[in-house]
């Protein structure tokens, strides 16, 4: 079969914020750039995020980088790379600036410059009191930033694959990676785009539970991909629950809100944070108010009929401040809940939100992986970025506000060490048939007919598997019970069919597909916790309550076979000292 | 609940027609986008866009019981039954309710729809008070969803030379915003007797917005700039 095929300097599989900002580096610096995406651009779940991106401007309270990398690195239980987060921190004013340069409407303090709110897990003068770092477009930051992403790569020409959907890397044997195998969405034709360079940038994989505030599309593809192509997948046993998603639907409440002044309360109108985190209370960070808000309702302190959620009040920070910082959460309140958050509060329970590990990068965004005896040696031609890589700023546990800034950074970060390697790399190297084997199979074995089990039959059974045997609180039985019921699901899957075999736009493929990925996604989550005999950030363990520096000061490597290998986490920072592991209080 | 769901798929060449769907379990609260997803359950060659489930991205547009609306915001205790859906008007239909917006996303682009500095960029923010950034409001949180567009009579009929409300929204984004220095090029690129002046106020898409946005307000300041602009 003769395959289409296109060529590019660089590609960039994603357009969410990490792809986009990538993109338009590459584009200011005279690369070829093609950008595929499984949705239209703007579509891409970075338009869900709300609560904003941090920067220490100083424009609200005093503030520097410094005392944001101490924040980092505490919220991540000192599982963060610290010269990743070094890195991070210091560039984060100046990506903050070059945003409101390309037009994002940020909300605007009486000085005239960006507003900025409190978040969880910030503070000044490392520890002290609480520090204003998230610069915010009202609670729509994701979609003003993620459209004028978009926009300045309008201007950028930039050329875009819309609803193409990705299938797979090609690697060489010599392991150079040179592009990926597409498929049209629209004519389901396959497409092969050849690139001297590759940058995964596919987002999270929420998708794995059943209560998530992740989108659909949220399945974990890059990260799938890079494990078939035998790279491993770094800390996926840490998978941030966000304290306030909506009780039983999922969607995002931000960590803005109570930024904003909000707090939560159980059933005996108690505001329960202040003892679970006598300082920062209801911004203390996201595992730990996630914990406070599971042992409430464990304990019989929980709202509603069912005792099964707790509640998010703000009515009394009055109209006027709601209509105009947040907006968008009052919409989906009245939306979803029918309540107008003015007036009454907000079920709320801990929903999956955010993918901590992925795949594997160094700070310069280079895909990196044990080689003998080196650890971390680059992948040639591969860089991730974004929620799918792990570079690793986050460590065990996120910070709000951290995640939008991460993609810019090493979105941009990525693009400019591409730019080098481009600078080195003349040609694009042959490519053999063979390599794009492996990718057309996949999509081959799809047709096959006759009677087997549907695959949302499957989804829906995983979902419900990963959120009973690997949710906020963990233990082991639990955990192996859970590992044994994905591998038989992954069993299951082999046999299953689509009924739907057309080419023109056929999602039922698509989501095949898609399931494929969430299965090595949800297997690789669940057997990284399950090795992890010790409580750190957001992965806590019943039997395991402690953190077990001595052991476990390290970051997990999940392969495709199901085996894990571990490596030392980067202490040392770029030019500053190093923060010790010290007792994580709030 | 009974529904009547738009088919038509190329590949099998027959006709375009309504397909009759049943979902027995309506939970209260439940969305429209729900219900599509049950649909396709039972028969998974059943074809829309959908990503995330809460109006913000814009992907699931399409019209039901005669009026542009997200699926996902829509819930079902509103509509009538049997509730008719179709794919969004006016458009070419690639599959059942998918269809092709590249016309759509065309207009757009041709608005320039990037903040544009001449100047050389400050080290730090462009300043901008809280009031002039008030003027973006109803106008940035656009999701490019088409309702309105695919509602508008005059789009309907001029599609190659009126611009449509929501390329015309974001046209008035950036001349409303008080940090781009290209108004003029912006105002002098919507002359002319069709691009912006085909508009006749009939409101239809303000009407569809599920943001609810003011593209026709958006309009009318936009003709009002040309005008003082020309005097
Ligand atoms: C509801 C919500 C609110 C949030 N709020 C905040 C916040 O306030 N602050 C903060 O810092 N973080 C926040 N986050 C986290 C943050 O928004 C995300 O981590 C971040 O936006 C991810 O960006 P990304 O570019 O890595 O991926 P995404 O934006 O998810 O983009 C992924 C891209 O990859 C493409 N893609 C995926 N698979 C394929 C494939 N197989 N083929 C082709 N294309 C593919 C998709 O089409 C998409 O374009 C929030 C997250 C959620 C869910
Ligand atoms: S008001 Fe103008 S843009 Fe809106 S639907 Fe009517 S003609 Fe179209
Ligand atoms: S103006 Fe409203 S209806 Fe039109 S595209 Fe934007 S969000 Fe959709
Ligand atoms: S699915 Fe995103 S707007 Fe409805």
């Amino acid at each position: 079969m003769k395959l289409t095929s296109r060529k590019f300097d660089a590609l960039i599989i994603g357009a969410g914020g990490g792809g986009l900002r990538a993109a338009l580096q590459l584009a200011q610096g005279d690369a070829s750039v093609a950008v595929v995406s499984k949705v239209f651009p703007t579509r891409s779940h970075t338009v869900a995020a709300q609560g904003g991106v941090n920067a220490a401007l100083a424009n609200v309270t005093e503030d520097n980088w410094h005392w944001h990398m101490f924040d980092t690195i505490k919220g991540s239980d000192y599982l963060g790379d610290q010269d990743a987060i070094e890195y991070m921190c210091r560039a984060a004013s100046r990506v903050v600036y070059e945003l409101e340069h390309s037009g994002v409407p940020f909300s605007r303090l009486e000085s005239g410059k960006i507003y900025q709110r409190a978040f969880g897990g910030q503070s000044r003068n490392f520890g002290g009191e609480q520090a204003t770092r998230t610069c915010a477009a009202a609670d729509r930051t994701g979609h003003a930033i993620l459209h004028s992403l978009y926009q300045q790569n309008i201007r950028a020409k930039t050329h875009f694959f819309d609803e193409y959907f990705a299938i797979d890397l090609i690697i060489d044997k010599q392991g150079y990676v040179l592009g990926a195998v597409v498929m049209e969405i629209e004519s389901g034709e396959i497409l092969v785009i050849e690139a001297k360079a590759t940058l995964i940038a596919t987002g999270g994989a929420g998708q794995i539970y059943r209560t998530t505030t992740n989108a659909l599309i949220n399945t974990g593809d890059g990260m799938a991909m890079a494990l078939r192509a035998n790279i491993p997948l770094q800390d996926m046993e840490f998978f941030q629950f966000h304290p306030t998603g909506i009780a039983g639907k999922g969607m995002l409440i931000t960590e803005g809100v109570r930024g904003e002044g909000g707090y939560l309360v159980n059933a005996d109108n108690e505001r329960f944070m202040e003892r679970y985190a006598p300082k920062a209370k209801d911004l203390a960070s996201r595992d730990v108010v996630s914990r406070a808000i599971s042992i409430e309702v464990r304990e019989g302190r929980g709202c509603g009929p069912e005792k099964d959620h707790v509640m998010l009040k703000i009515d009394h920070l009055g109209s006027e401040v709601i209509k105009k910082r947040l907006p968008g959460i009052r919409d989906t309140s009245m939306t979803f809940l029918k309540i107008d958050p003015i007036l009454n509060p907000i079920p709320v329970y801990p929903t999956a939100h955010y993918t901590m590990g992925g795949i594997p990068t160094n700070r310069y965004g280079q895909v990196v992986i044990p080689v003998r005896d080196t650890p971390e040696e680059a992948v040639p031609g591969l860089y991730a970025a974004g929620e799918c890589a792990c570079v690793s700023v986050h460590g065990a546990n996120r910070l709000g506000g951290n995640s939008l800034l991460d993609i810019l950074v090493f979105g941009r970060a990525a693009a400019n060490h591409i730019i080098q390697f481009l600078a080195e790399t003349r040609y694009h190297r042959p490519l053999e048939e063979s390599c794009v084997e492996q990718a057309l199979q996949r999509v081959a074995r799809w047709d096959k007919k006759g009677s087997g089990e549907s695959v949302n039959q499957i989804k829906d059974e995983l979902k419900r598997v990963m959120e009973a045997h690997c949710g906020v609180f963990r233990v082991d039985d639990v955990l192996r019970e859970g590992v044994k019921k994905v591998e038989a699901l992954a069993i299951r899957l082999q046999d299953a069919v689509i009924k739907d075999h057309s080419k023109i736009f056929n999602t039922a493929r698509i989501e095949a597909m898609e399931l494929e990925n969430l299965m090595d996604i949800a297997k690789a989550t669940v057997v990284s916790a399950q090795a992890r005999t010790e409580s750190r950030g957001a992965h806590s363990r019943i039997d395991f309550t402690e953190r077990d520096d001595k052991h476990w000061l390290k970051h997990s490597l999940y392969f495709i076979d199901g085996h894990l290998d571990y490596k030392p986490v980067r202490t040392k920072p770029i030019t500053v000292e190093s923060f010790p592991p010290k007792a994580r209080i709030y | 609940m009974k529904f009547k769901i738009y088919r038509y798929n190329p590949e099998q060449g027959g006709k375009p027609g309504l397909q009759d769907f049943e979902i027995a379990a309506v939970q209260p609260g439940m969305m429209l986008l729900e219900a599509l997803l049950k649909c396709k359950d039972q028969d998974e060659s059943l074809t829309f866009r959908r990503s995330c489930g809460e109006g913000v991205c814009g992907s699931d547009a399409v019209n039901i019981n005669g009026v542009n609306g997200l699926a996902c915001i829509t819930p079902l205790a509103d509509l009538k039954e049997p509730v008719v859906i179709r794919p969004l008007p006016g458009r070419p239909i690639i599959r059942d309710l998918v269809v092709d917006l590249s016309g759509f996303y065309q207009q757009y682009r041709t608005i320039k729809p990037y903040l544009t500095l001449y100047e050389p960029e400050p080290e730090v923010e462009i300043l901008q008070s809280p009031e002039e950034r008030d003027q973006l409001d109803g106008l940035y949180e656009c999701i490019l969803c088409a309702c309105c567009s695919t509602a508008c009579p005059s789009f309907w009929w001029n599609p190659e030379k009126f611009l449509g409300p929501a390329a015309l929204l974001q046209a008035w984004r950036f001349i409303a915003d008080s940090r781009d220095q290209a108004t003029d090029e912006r105002l002098a690129a919507l002359e002319g007797p069709y691009r912006v002046f085909r508009c006749h106020t009939i409101m239809n898409c303000v009407d569809v917005c599920p943001k609810g946005l003011n593209p026709t307000q958006a309009i009318g300041r936009i003709k009002m700039r040309m005008l003082k602009q020309s005097l």
